[in-house]
């Protein structure tokens, strides 16, 4: 088995998230990042175990600039054998994809695997644009893959219920909870880390379709009335009627 | 006072010299690997620890022990241990930081720490070629499980008082182990013991290693204890119980010795494992106050509870300042022996040796910083934090053991100061000299120099002072006292508060100074200054509170009143809008809903 796995640089979950340039731009200062759950938990940890089970290698795969090189090396920590950085940020979906399917076109994988969504954009798109692109099957969702032979039999959850799917190889998959259990890194793969292969590709040149124009973050809930200094006769009735306090 | 940067801080020189910034280490400096391994211990207590410790803390019968085995898998109990006995040879520093992150895990922390540490340790650095490959590569993956047996029932503090007998039988093959001990953890469990006992009629003890299979031993059940109830305590009896010669550890009568050393090494480990408790439970009582609403808002809203929240976050920054100052100084103190041809199981016993006053002084401070935190942590939970069902109760409860065990605080009070004398007294640290310029400095006009050019130069200022402070009250504690000081402990125990006091918030400045001076003043170290001058601010008030109360004790008349003086001027810092302070620290735990450092 030759696996190729995505991995995605996120922040950690616990973040807390602000915005700078005019709201155009996720602000990374003071960050902690984190490989993208499902890519880590699910994909990344399930392409061990088959590799383990059927032989193989599994290399990573990251649409990212050097700042990536830490979560790469934690996938690297965990198992994968190599791993490979295009060097361009991801800043749009297609543009990733393309960059991925690029890479990938005659590497010769028997299968291409992503997380269902990543935890930052949640767009869940790249996995099958790039499958598109390569002209593979793509099975999006999985909660099981097995492999047998020159097909994978995969589990998804569907509304109500499951569906299960067999599909042949090479194929393009993306990974739900239940695929696999969290491997936490050993001494031993974080030590091995730093000495395995992190290629860095030169990105090729490709179409951007979509803009960011403004984030925002939820409304925070209202729990202070602003009362004009001038206006004590309001405080008064607010005290006495909502808070109840005088 | 000198400053020289090259050569490094000597143990217990902090209080004649001067440190320069950028030969510290500070937390932010570990490398990728080193927070990768962080990340493996958390991750690690995050899925079978903290998810599991009700069933931890009903002895659940071979769970903990899994436990072990299941960290020991990940490498983690290896991570000092030389490559040949299956470990991976990480430095001091690294060692710490484990220990820290697998701090936070209540019951479990202290028995994989009693393993890592006490139960191993002995064999690694006393043990023979033969016993260092018996034991401890099973010992490093978990497989065997270890334990310290020193205390008994009629010595603790006092350990080499201890009754636990070994004779040589008559052919000279195998010692005779008789006696009783107690207190042991992982006693229930552990596959070898390191025992302490005297052999024949010798003054000192000797220290065997000893395999719990061995006839002879039994065991008392499970004591039932105020906290940490997850962790397997033991009196052990050996009633003639046959172990080899060759089980012999170290030298005959190098036992207390052993036990000391490996102690030293017990307590600044057991300062970076409070720091990690710290953390985490502090981070709880952030979220809760959060979340618990009264009079319409979150209770995190109100000065009262900020103020708490502020307090805990300074004192665990500053704790973690100093527990990483000193493990860097124990780490080029190894190197430096190592390089000079000394093994590395003696290179480190005397690396940390050299800094033995540090080990003592983080011991009582992070045993103490944990428990105020765990403290105002039950109070921030208010009633909820009294039920058994709130994670603060057992933290509370976890907590106490701390400032009893690898020496009481008392002991490691007196210890501190002991060992500061006995270098003064030895040579090997020059305190006379210093201590009478302070007096000479008492005489003379005051010298109030020209205004500090900076932030951090008047918070040098202060701890200078703060050592003047020591050295005036010390100095003449001793020349009057003299032999009878030894006798008087609650000058020690005073003198040694005022020397933790001061290096804590000397680490904490030296900390943020070097911070800010590589990265600029960002936001984070601003609020890292905050920290400090918070720190610095309360530490004075402490030396200023117990100087008085030492000084009155000992002194009287003109003398009096020129040391009271001396003190006042020692202690006198700007004012210090300390209430703003701490809103400005906790507003940022707040916001970000967890301890942020």
């Amino acid at each position: 088995m030759k696996i190729l796995v995505a991995i995605s640089k996120v922040p950690d979950s616990t973040s807390k998230i602000s915005f700078k340039d005019n709201n155009t731009q996720f602000d990374e200062a003071g960050i902690q990042f984190i490989v993208n759950p499902y890519d880590e938990w699910y994909a990344l940890v399930r392409a061990l175990e088959l590799k383990e089970n059927l032989g193989g290698a599994v290399t990573t795969i990251t649409v990212g600039e050097a700042n990536a090189d830490p979560v790469i090396r934690k996938a690297l920590a965990i198992g994968a054998d190599d791993a490979v950085r295009i060097d361009a940020e991801p800043v749009d979906a297609l543009f990733t994809a393309n960059q991925i399917a690029s890479f990938a076109r005659d590497k010769g994988y028997d299968l291409i695997m992503f997380g269902k969504e990543t935890i930052n954009y949640n767009g869940s798109q790249v996995g099958a644009m790039a499958a598109g692109l390569l002209d593979l099957p793509y099975v999006s969702n999985a909660s099981s893959l097995e492999v047998s032979g020159s097909s994978a039999r995969l589990e998804r959850d569907i509304q109500g219920g499951s569906q299960v799917i067999d599909v042949d190889l090479p194929a393009v998959i993306s990974a739900s909870k239940g695929m696999a259990e969290q491997r936490i890194p050993n001494m031993k793969g974080i030590m091995s880390a730093r000495k395995k292969k992190l290629e860095v590709v030169a990105p090729i040149e490709a179409p951007r379709h979509t803009e960011v124009l403004s984030y925002s973050l939820p409304e925070a809930k209202s729990e202070v009335k602003l009362i004009d200094p001038d206006n004590p006769t309001e405080l008064i009735e607010l005290l006495h009627k909502e808070a109840k306090v005088i | 006072m000198i400053k020289e940067k090259k050569e490094a801080l000597k143990g217990g020189e902090f209080l004649i010299r001067e440190t320069d910034p950028n030969d510290i280490f500070t937390p932010e400096e570990f490398d990728e690997e080193q927070q990768m391994i962080a990340e493996t211990c958390e991750t690690f207590l995050q899925q079978e620890v903290l998810t599991r410790l009700d069933e931890i803390d009903s002895m659940q019968k071979g769970l903990m022990p899994s436990l072990i085995e299941k960290v020991g898998e990940l490498g983690v109990l290896g991570v000092s241990i030389p490559e040949e006995y299956g470990g991976f040879n990480k430095n001091f520093v690294t060692s710490m930081l484990t220990a820290e992150r697998l701090g936070a895990g209540y019951s479990f922390s202290v028995a994989v720490s009693a393993h890592a540490g006490i139960g191993t340790l002995p064999i690694l650095y006393y043990g023979t070629e033969e016993q260092k490959s018996k034991y401890i590569p099973k010992l490093a993956s978990g497989e065997y499980k270890g334990a310290y047996c020193l205390t008994e029932p009629g010595s603790g503090s006092d350990a080499n008082s201890g009754k636990t007998k070994a004779t040589l039988n008559a052919d000279g093959s195998k010692y005779i182990l008789n006696g009783q001990k107690m207190w042991i953890t992982n006693g229930g469990f552990a596959d070898v013991f390191t025992v302490f006992a005297k052999i024949d009629e010798d003054e000192n003890l000797s220290a065997f290693i000893v395999d719990a299979s061995s006839e002879g031993i039994t065991l008392n059940p499970e004591e039932k204890k105020m906290g940490i109830k997850g962790s397997s305590t033991c009196q052990i009896f050996f009633n003639n119980v046959e172990v080899p010669v060759e089980n012999l550890l170290g030298q005959r009568n190098e036992g207390f010795k052993i036990a000391l050393n490996i102690l030293n090494i017990g307590r600044i480990k057991l300062a970076g494992a409070v720091i990690g408790g710290a953390k985490g439970t502090l981070t709880e009582a952030i979220r809760y106050a959060n979340e618990r609403n009264q009079f319409g808002r979150p209770i995190s809203k109100y000065g009262a509870i900020r103020q708490k929240i502020a307090k805990m976050s300074y004192k665990t920054f500053a704790c973690e300042s100093a527990v990483y100052r000193a493990s860097q100084n124990i780490e080029d103190r190894i190197a430096s022996f190592e390089v000079e041809g000394m093994s590395k199981s003696e290179a480190v016993l005397k690396g940390i040796e050299a800094y033995a006053i540090e080990c003592a002084m983080l011991k009582v401070h992070g045993s103490e910083v944990l428990d105020y935190v765990a403290d105002e942590s039950v109070q921030i939970f208010g009633g909820m934090g009294y039920s058994a069902e709130s994670s603060v109760e057992r933290a509370y409860r976890d907590s106490r053991i701390n400032r009893i065990f690898e020496g009481t605080n008392e002991i490691n009070r007196m210890l501190t100061v002991d060992m500061m004398l006995k270098k003064a007294m030895k040579g090997t640290l020059d305190l006379m000299g210093p201590a009478q310029a302070v007096a000479g400095e008492l005489m003379a006009i005051p010298d109030f120099g020209s205004a500090p050019e900076s932030e951090f130069e008047k918070l040098h200022g202060y701890i200078k002072n703060f050592k003047k402070a020591i050295l005036m009250i010390a100095g003449s504690a001793v020349q009057k006292l003299m032999m009878e000081l030894a006798k008087e402990q609650e000058i020690l125990m005073a003198v040694a508060d005022m020397l933790i006091e001061t290096y804590v918030a000397e680490s904490v400045l030296l900390r943020v100074e070097k911070r800010t001076s590589l990265e600029g003043e960002t936001e984070d170290n601003k609020l890292k200054l905050e920290m400090a001058r918070a720190y610095i601010f309360d530490a004075g008030s402490t030396i200023n509170q117990l100087g008085n109360e030492a000084l009155i004790s000992f002194a009287e008349g003109d003398e009096l009143r020129m040391m009271t003086m001396g003190l006042k001027r020692f202690t006198k810092m700007d004012a210090l809008n300390i209430k703003l302070v701490r809103r400005n620290i906790a507003q940022r735990m707040i916001d970000e809903n967890k301890y942020v450092f």
